[in-house]
């Protein structure tokens, strides 16, 4: 007697880790970043530089000729110059590296435990329409936010929190405030 | 002992080591954030609806761990703090910007870290979410002239928390320990009360 041959079935996708066991993990990596190079991680620095950088140079190929460069908006910007007004490449940056190392080091995680799926993620009875009107209106809303207090939960409440920064810790306290303040209104997104 | 660490500081590193370990450590730091389930917006939700704790438990343990760890460094003369970069406080702004992130996170339920390993396994939501933070930038820097002064007010330079409360270091790395673990009992208490599935 032979056992039936199994048909392959996709297999399921493994389970998150403890949160202890994950936040152990993510703490030795700020830990070895404060170590080795003397700061903490950040994601919205990459993406300000982006950002700023990509306006920079869409402007510059509009209006064209040599002197482009120096004409955009940006570059014209208190704030934009600080990204855009030298001559260094504002993507050659420690927080671009790490944006790209952000970007392998999920995927890889995420490919490994068989959770890489194209699709959008929402609660159980909103729509995909809402779900994608809403991430892109917390996505302004955000980006705004992190600019104005010059780092978002990684740059300021992590790194912040763990080196004691003042402002850090009231940046935290205030991302939970204003979180819940707002959450009971979008209740029906995610319950 | 002479302080070792930042290494890049005190053995004077050229740039290309900001390259390397930038992106190393950015591997690291995308692959904790996934293996904790942070890229999934409906983990994230969890926190403001109450049915899963895991951002509150997987960003105080990681704050705790660093935290130990370096002031642990310190205290054995192997780090200098001083060398550290500790981010410069704006009270006001850094409290006002905290409440318009905490908005937008609740409205996307992603933060930018998150979105970027999110993003990293496919979801269209995120990557949304990264295109509104891109045009949310963007829109701070056109309207910076105007808050100009908003963003520069209430500038205190580099504070730490110590110095700022007139108590040790080691008094405040203790308060932290204890708020986090006072902070994880009640997350405990609260999975009870709402009946939250086992925790992963």
């Amino acid at each position: 007697m032979t056992e039936p041959v199994s048909t392959p079935v996709e297999r399921k996708p493994a389970p998150y880790w403890n949160s202890y066991v994950a936040g152990i993990g993510l703490g030795l990596v700020l830990l070895a970043s404060f170590v080795v190079m003397g700061r903490g991680l950040g994601a919205s620095g990459a993406m300000t530089r982006m950002a700023v950088y990509g306006v920079h140079k869409v402007d510059a190929s509009v209006r064209g000729g040599t002197e482009a460069e120096s004409a955009t908006l940006a570059r014209h910007n208190a704030y934009g110059a600080q990204y855009v007004g030298g001559p260094g490449d504002p993507l050659d940056d420690f927080l671009v590296y790490m944006f790209v190392g952000v970007l392998v080091g999920g995927f890889v995680s995420g490919l490994a435990a068989r959770r890489f799926a194209f699709g959008i993620i929402r609660g159980p009875r909103t729509t995909d329409r809402r779900r994608l009107v809403l991430a892109l209106a917390g996505g302004i809303v955000s980006g705004i936010g992190a600019r104005l207090a010059r780092g978002c939960t990684s740059g300021q409440a992590l790194t912040g929190g763990a080196t004691l920064a003042l402002g850090s810790w009231a940046f935290m306290m205030c991302v939970f405030a204003g979180g819940y303040a707002l959450a009971y209104f979008l209740r029906k997104e995610w319950t | 002992m002479e302080p070792i660490a930042p290494i890049a500081k005190v053995f004077e590193w050229g740039p290309q080591a900001g390259a390397a370990w930038g992106a190393l450590l950015g591997c690291g730091f995308g692959f904790f954030l996934e293996k904790a389930g942070f890229g999934s917006a409906t983990t994230l939700a969890g926190q403001w609806y109450g049915y899963n704790f895991a951002v509150l438990r997987v960003m105080f343990t990681a704050i705790v761990v660093a935290m130990l760890g370096l002031f642990g460094l310190h205290y054995a003369g192997l780090a200098d703090l001083g060398l550290l970069y500790v981010n410069d406080t704006y009270l006001l702004p850094q409290a006002i910007g905290g409440i318009v992130f905490g908005f937008g996170f609740v409205i996307g339920q992603y933060c930018p870290g998150t979105a970027v390993v999110s993003c990293a396994t496919g979801k269209f939501d995120a990557m949304v979410f990264m295109g509104g933070f891109l045009i949310g930038v963007v829109a701070f820097m056109f309207g910076y002239p105007a808050i100009e002064g908003l963003y520069n007010a209430t500038s205190m330079g580099r504070v730490m928390l110590p110095e700022y409360l007139g108590v040790p270091a080691g008094a405040v790395v203790f308060g932290v320990v204890l708020m986090a673990l006072g902070a994880f009992a009640l997350t405990h208490v609260l999975d009870r009360r709402f009946g939250n599935g086992k925790e992963a």
